[in-house]
């Protein structure tokens, strides 16, 4: 038995989809069945709302007059990079403001502008024969602007590893605050809501694919950077650790705050929460079984972030039921766990696509290309030219 | 019965005395030390909750400053913004007395004031800024 995206789209049409999110599928696949599931059973939303540092803006502001030609432009002191056309600018999301440091990034302008308020705006440039303006300094919000679109690099990954510190001083990285002597350890995915963890081989999720984008209707704009699908995987087809990851894309003036949000790593910088829910179709039986998977199915490493290399000491694998109990042991000892993605929002999202999809809003598709499973990572080398 | 959580400081020439001891002894108080610190060459300063009548409190404080100890009430509550916070959970493993946990039914932050001991650890832990001190 197998469905295809026009024939849910059809269910959805005539109000009749039965939609359940990703945890719910787990309790409905333990009573009823795999069979039964694939037959009653249309979507499944997943969703994930974390940190995602490789998030930014495009961003077009429109013709001054007389008209600059911007060759460096900052919104609120943060600077964005311009080197486009005239006045298209791109506002990365982890970069700091030149004024206030760490306490405010790109991340916070995007937030701002989202929520309406007023940016300040300045750039300045040479000056051309068509372009002569060389400064310009203004306010502008996302209402007096004309595309404002987040195009992230890399979001939604496939999994991640588990932080703590061996070392005897707390150290502030990506993954939080992490205490001396395996005080603490972090951990940064919804786990059996991922997106990717449920889809594992991108059956349904690909290039094309309609997705939730912080409150906006998004899509998957390409595979994202650092994807790296062919690490080793159990059985059930999640990865042990960082695998897949998607580049998405979605309009800033449609987005909300409520599934976005500038947050500051201290010690490390500002990134931003992004909250993402992609709709899984049910179309056969095989799906089921990868959206079954429930948070002890899914393993992940313990990683030392206190040694400073690119390769780090492994002190084992955990599972996410072991990681969300809040105690892991690490060496034999018990060590606090905490999340640094919010399960509470991952569960919200699931639960918004999911009245989304039952109410005839949004609509699944089929994606154009797919997800590529052959790519790998590479390490980056110092090297001469002769060396290459 | 009354709860009372106080800051105390030792000035230099009393902390080797045994003062907490006469808090059992003579005012019958039930105490609790939350935090205490003494550093080379400056007084000692005590986090402490003491539980009991209201007025032997009352005399026992005014023992504390006849011995020469400075009692200030603990003015100092941490809150957590509800407005602010995401409920990603990253301060429940920073926070020793567990009194920052995750619901397990909810997934919502939940904080237990009582547990608080204001060691402050959370503090610049929060990536929203959601946890704060109210002085």
């Amino acid at each position: 038995m197998s469905k295809t995206i026009e024939e849910i789209n059809e269910k959805i049409k005539k109000g009749k989809a039965v939609v359940l999110n990703a945890e719910e599928i787990i309790d409905y696949v333990a009573e009823k069945g795999v069979k039964s599931a694939a037959r009653e059973v249309d979507v499944v939303t997943t969703a994930t709302f974390s940190p995602m540092c490789s998030s930014g803006a495009f961003l077009n502001f429109g013709h001054a007059d007389p008209p600059i030609r911007m060759t460096k432009v900052w919104l609120n002191d943060v600077p964005a990079y311009t080197g486009l056309a005239a006045v298209d600018a791109f506002i990365g999301a982890s970069e700091l403001s030149e004024s206030e440091g760490m306490k405010y990034g790109g991340a916070h302008v995007i937030e701002d502008l989202i929520s309406g308020k007023p940016v300040k705006l300045r750039a300045i440039s040479y000056g051309t024969d068509c372009y002569p303006r060389k400064e310009i300094e203004t306010y502008i919000t996302k209402n007096t602007i004309n595309q404002a679109y987040l195009f992230n690099p890399r979001n939604a990954y496939q999994n991640y590893s588990v932080a703590t510190n061996s070392s005897s001083k707390t150290i502030y990285t990506y993954m939080g605050k992490l205490l001396p002597n395996f005080g603490n350890a972090t951990f940064s995915t919804a786990g059996q809501l991922s997106p990717l963890l449920n889809d594992p081989y991108y059956r349904t999720i690909g290039i094309g694919t309609r997705i939730f984008l912080a409150g906006a209707r998004g899509y998957v704009a390409w595979y994202g950077t650092q994807h790296n699908p062919g690490v080793e995987r159990l059985a059930n087809g999640t990865p042990y650790e960082s695998a897949g990851t998607l580049a998405v894309i979605g309009n800033l003036k449609e987005m909300s705050t409520e599934y976005l949000r500038a947050c500051v790593l201290r010690g490390y910088g500002v990134s931003i929460f992004m909250g993402i829910g992609i709709p899984i179709p049910v179309i056969d039986e095989e799906m089921v079984e990868f959206l079954k998977i429930k948070n002890e199915d899914i393993y992940t490493e313990i990683i030392d972030y206190s040694i400073q290399r690119r390769n780090k000491p492994s002190y084992g694998k955990v599972n996410y039921n072991q990681l969300r109990s809040g105690k892991i042991k690490i060496n034999g000892k018990l060590v606090p766990a905490a999340p640094i993605s919010s399960y509470f929002k991952a569960l919200q999202i699931s639960n918004v696509l999911k009245n989304e999809i039952k109410t005839g809003k949004f609509y699944l598709t089929n994606f154009v290309a797919p997800i590529p499973l052959d790519e790998k990572y590479r390490d980056l080398g110092i090297l001469s030219k002769e060396e290459l | 019965m009354v709860k009372r959580k106080l800051v105390l400081s030792f000035p230099e020439k009393i902390v080797t005395k045994s003062i907490t001891y006469k808090l059992v002894k003579e005012f019958d108080l039930e105490f609790n030390i939350l935090r205490a610190e003494i550093t080379p060459n400056m007084e000692g300063k005590m986090l402490i909750e003491l539980k009991g009548d209201k007025t032997r409190i009352d005399e026992a404080i005014e023992y504390l400053t006849r011995t020469g100890v400075t009692v200030q009430e603990a003015a100092k509550d941490i809150i957590v913004d509800k407005n602010l916070c995401v409920n990603c959970g990253v301060c429940t493993s920073i926070c020793i007395t567990q009194a920052l946990t995750l619901d397990s039914k909810t997934r919502e932050l939940k904080f237990d004031k009582e547990k608080c001991i204001l060691c402050e650890l959370c503090l610049d832990c929060c990536p929203v800024s959601a946890i704060k001190v109210n002085i």
